[in-house]
């Protein structure tokens, strides 16, 4: 007999061998191939930016929790890390390094700490961080600067709008889509990640061979992205088939600015998603429509941030209606 | 396409070491200790007294209503206390101790009865030799069989579902008395489909028990009435409304019973059981037990007499493994840890599992992500993640219209929550509440 007690707990007595930590390094992971694009395209801004992120999260997240609320230090469960990260790939690579830290702030301190931590937040961390700064610093955040590959002479101060800026831009003045051709990167710099825009969202390619990691090791299901791009996908088609000149193909829609990113990474966070495969379907074709209304008529360029946290304030009404099926309710008794 | 229940299910780790350890005969012990509470239902009534002479098969303690079961004795010996020792439930239970006549070799022998193919009972008489005979669902549920076959005139019953399915890890009781005993299997099952008068019969069976599966379509290719279902690798697929739902694609309805999508569903040892009862006039006083786990010598499978210690059958398999920190009566996703080693097999004991400390702790609890991973589990559609929100929070009439009471606890949440939330904890105590809530209404 071995000297320890014998344990009496109720069933089950196995667990699988995931953990919510496992996950969460599963998305760091995921975001590897989109981070080396991006140092790759913006060289040292994109190490110092996301860095200054990462760091001021997980300081944050430790100050709060230790002399705020005086709660268990939980910064190595990876998510203030992933916030950190996910923040860093939806701003400029020249931002200035306060801003970035006033934006950690809002995300762990505001969107995450004060609705009581992991778990509990309704908005997704990372994106009310860079709309607070979007919104308080409109002038830095929408300063792109351009490829290091493409200028490789002219390392700094050289600085472009993303491709969506571009058309939103040109048709202001009245130009055609044609018109604006040579403005637009060709399909293949914006798979690679060869445009301007935020650090991380450029590569394309990258994030979708994170985002498929992701889903093949179950972190994620992939009816929320799938669903988005689609949704982004069919209705920019309509427009784009109904006026070309004036609606950019969907492809640029998908390609270029955030759809790619925050249809793998930030909507389908799992804590500010719905439950359900049903509810994720509703989730999803939300964020495509109001991210397509506010890239065609709104004031932004860009509307992939806003979109997904305007759905993320629906997900516990999501929650509430679509519930999965119970079993044995309303069905006719079938005898055979 | 193997056949399987549509929603929700998991996969744990099978481990069933010992699906190819035959079925030993685990010496009678000098003492049994009989609980009278065996079975779901009112306790058996005790009918001996101290120092009387029992025979093996004699009711000890008789059915006292319609949801009991008659209890007979294992051994021939010796009353010698009516105590209160605990039992798998870790509370005080009545049971009667009887003390093995050494001398008796009735005690000692291993008889193999030759296969009886005719049955000669009227099915009246069957059903009245099940309820005597003491067997009750062996599955592990325990419910008492006659009750479960006492169909009410007019009900509509047409197919008869037979359980062997196994799909707790580890277990492997029914796997081997599936090989060992297919043909007396069949002939349960016609009694069963004789004394019900039904024509249609379906063994379901797992496909990781491909050989058992292969043994009883062999057995059965003459016959139209009796079908094998091989079924996908799915926990928890051994419960009643998923394998029903599996096999026919009937959905029993919610609070309702298979018998109201015109199935009734028996283990295969529950069956095994009905055919020595009626062929060979032998009452329940043994079964199948597997004794597992990963770090013990000689893990196998068991004949046990009803009230021997789980201490003689740990013993026999080379007693505990050192770092042994938890022992399970029954299977790792849905059996009960006990303390103490003198706790006695009953009927619905169908396996002793050792569990090594490496594996007996639970992860640390944490935050819940919401990743909604026990919604997608949940065989009953349910959402567990609220109802232990909603239970924790004490809003049992919420917990109650969120259906709680249909919760079949069959663990699937808690295995896979990756947060280590003990989800199926809150759902049976917000159940308890509940259940005591409605009485009180009532």
């Amino acid at each position: 007999m071995s000297t320890q007690p014998i344990i009496v707990s109720a069933s089950p007595h196995v667990h699988s061998d995931r953990t919510s930590k496992k996950l969460m390094y599963d998305v760091v992971i995921a975001l590897i191939p989109a981070f080396i694009v991006s140092i790759y395209v913006f060289g040292i801004g994109a190490l110092i930016v996301t860095s200054v992120a990462v760091i001021s999260c997980l300081l944050f997240e430790y100050l709060i929790q230790k002399y705020l609320l005086k709660t268990a230090v939980t910064i190595t469960d990876g998510s203030a890390l992933i916030t950190g990260i996910l923040l860093a790939f939806n701003l400029p690579s020249n931002l200035p390094v306060w801003m970035i830290i006033v934006g950690s702030l809002v995300a762990i301190g505001v969107a995450k700490s004060s609705f009581g931590g992991l778990g509990f937040n309704v908005f997704n961390p990372a994106l009310v961080g860079r709309v607070f700064l979007l919104v308080s610093f409109p002038v830095q955040m929408t300063l792109w600067p351009t490829a290091i590959v493409n200028n490789s002479t002219v390392v700094d101060a050289v600085t472009g709008a993303t491709p969506l800026g571009v058309i939103k831009e040109g048709l202001q003045y009245g130009e055609t889509i044609t018109q604006m051709s040579t403005k637009i990167p060709s399909i293949i710099d914006m798979l690679l990640g060869f445009t301007g825009g935020s650090l991380g969202e450029m590569s394309a390619l990258a994030l979708l061979i994170g985002g498929i990691f992701l889903i093949v090791r179950k972190v994620i299901s992939w009816h929320i992205p799938v669903i988005m791009l689609a949704t982004i996908m069919l209705m920019t088609g309509i427009y784009w088939f109904i006026d070309p000149e004036h609606y950019a193909n969907p492809l640029i829609h998908i390609l270029s600015g955030g759809a790619i990113l925050g249809a793998f990474f930030m909507a389908t966070d799992l804590v500010t998603s719905p439950m359900t495969k049903k509810g994720m379907v509703i989730f999803a074709i939300g964020i495509g429509i109001i991210t397509v209304v506010i890239r065609l008529f709104g004031a932004y360029p860009e509307g992939v941030s806003f979109a997904i946290l305007i759905m993320n304030a629906f997900v516990p009404l999501i929650n509430k209606y679509f519930k999965p099926r119970r079993f044995g309710s309303k069905i006719k008794a079938k005898i055979v | 396409m193997l056949k399987t229940f549509p929603k929700g299910g998991i996969h744990p780790p099978e481990n069933k070491i010992t699906s190819t350890k035959s079925i030993k005969r685990m010496p009678t012990p000098k003492v049994v200790y009989v609980p009278i509470s065996q079975h779901i239902g009112i306790p058996a009534e005790i009918t001996v007294n101290v120092k009387d002479k029992v025979e093996i098969g004699q009711v000890i303690a008789k059915s006292s209503g319609f949801v009991s079961s008659n209890i007979h004795s294992p051994v021939s010996g010796t009353v010698t206390k009516l105590d209160k020792i605990i039992d798998t439930s870790g509370y005080k239970k009545q049971c009667i101790v009887i003390r093995t006549d050494i001398k008796d070799e009735s005690n000692f022998e291993d008889i193999e009865y030759p296969l009886k193919k005719d049955i000669s009972l009227e099915p009246k008489d069957i059903l009245q030799k099940i309820n005597e005979s003491g067997i009750v669902g062996l599955g592990g549920a325990t419910f008492p069989s006659h009750v479960k076959l006492s169909i009410k005139e007019g009900a509509k019953l047409d197919c008869l579902i037979i359980n062997g399915v196994e799909c707790e890890p580890y277990l492997t009781a029914d796997h081997r008395l599936m090989l060992e005993k297919a043909e007396e299997i069949i002939v349960g099952i016609k009694i069963l489909m004789f004394a019900l008068h039904i024509d249609k019969a379906i063994i379901g069976i797992e496909n990781n028990k491909k050989d058992a599966i292969e043994v009883f379509k062999n057995l059965i290719i003459n016959e139209k009435s009796i079908k094998v279902a091989a079924l996908k690798v799915k926990y928890p697929q051994g419960g009643e409304k998923q394998l029903v739902r599996a096999i026919l694609n009937r959905e029993v309805p919610k609070n309702g019973l298979p018998l109201d999508v015109g199935v009734i569903v028996h283990n295969v040892g529950t069956i095994f059981a009905i055919y020595q009862a009626i062929q060979h006039n032998k009452p329940l006083t043994e079964r199948v037990v597997t004794v597992t786990g990963k770090k013990l010598e000689n893990a196998s499978n068991y004949w046990v007499k009803i009230g021997t210690p789980i201490k003689d059958l740990v013993d026999e398999v080379g007693g505990l493994p050192e770092g042994t920190r938890k022992i399970v009566n029954g299977g790792p996703m849905m059996g009960k840890a006990i303390k103490n080693m003198d706790v006695p097999v009953t009927k619905g004991t169908s396996g002793i599992l050792v569990i090594h400390e490496d594996e007996a702790s639970r992860g640390e609890q944490k935050n819940c992500i919401r990743c909604g991973e026990c919604v997608d589990v949940c065989p009953m559609g349910l959402e567990p993640h609220l109802l232990m929100n909603l239970t924790e929070k004490g809003k049992y009439d919420d917990a109650s219209n969120e259906d709680i009471m249909t919760c079949i606890e069959c663990g699937s949440c808690s295995f896979v929550c990756p947060s280590h939330r003990p989800l199926l904890d809150y759902i049976r105590f917000g159940k308890h509440i509940v259940k005591k809530l409605n009485t009180a209404k009532n």
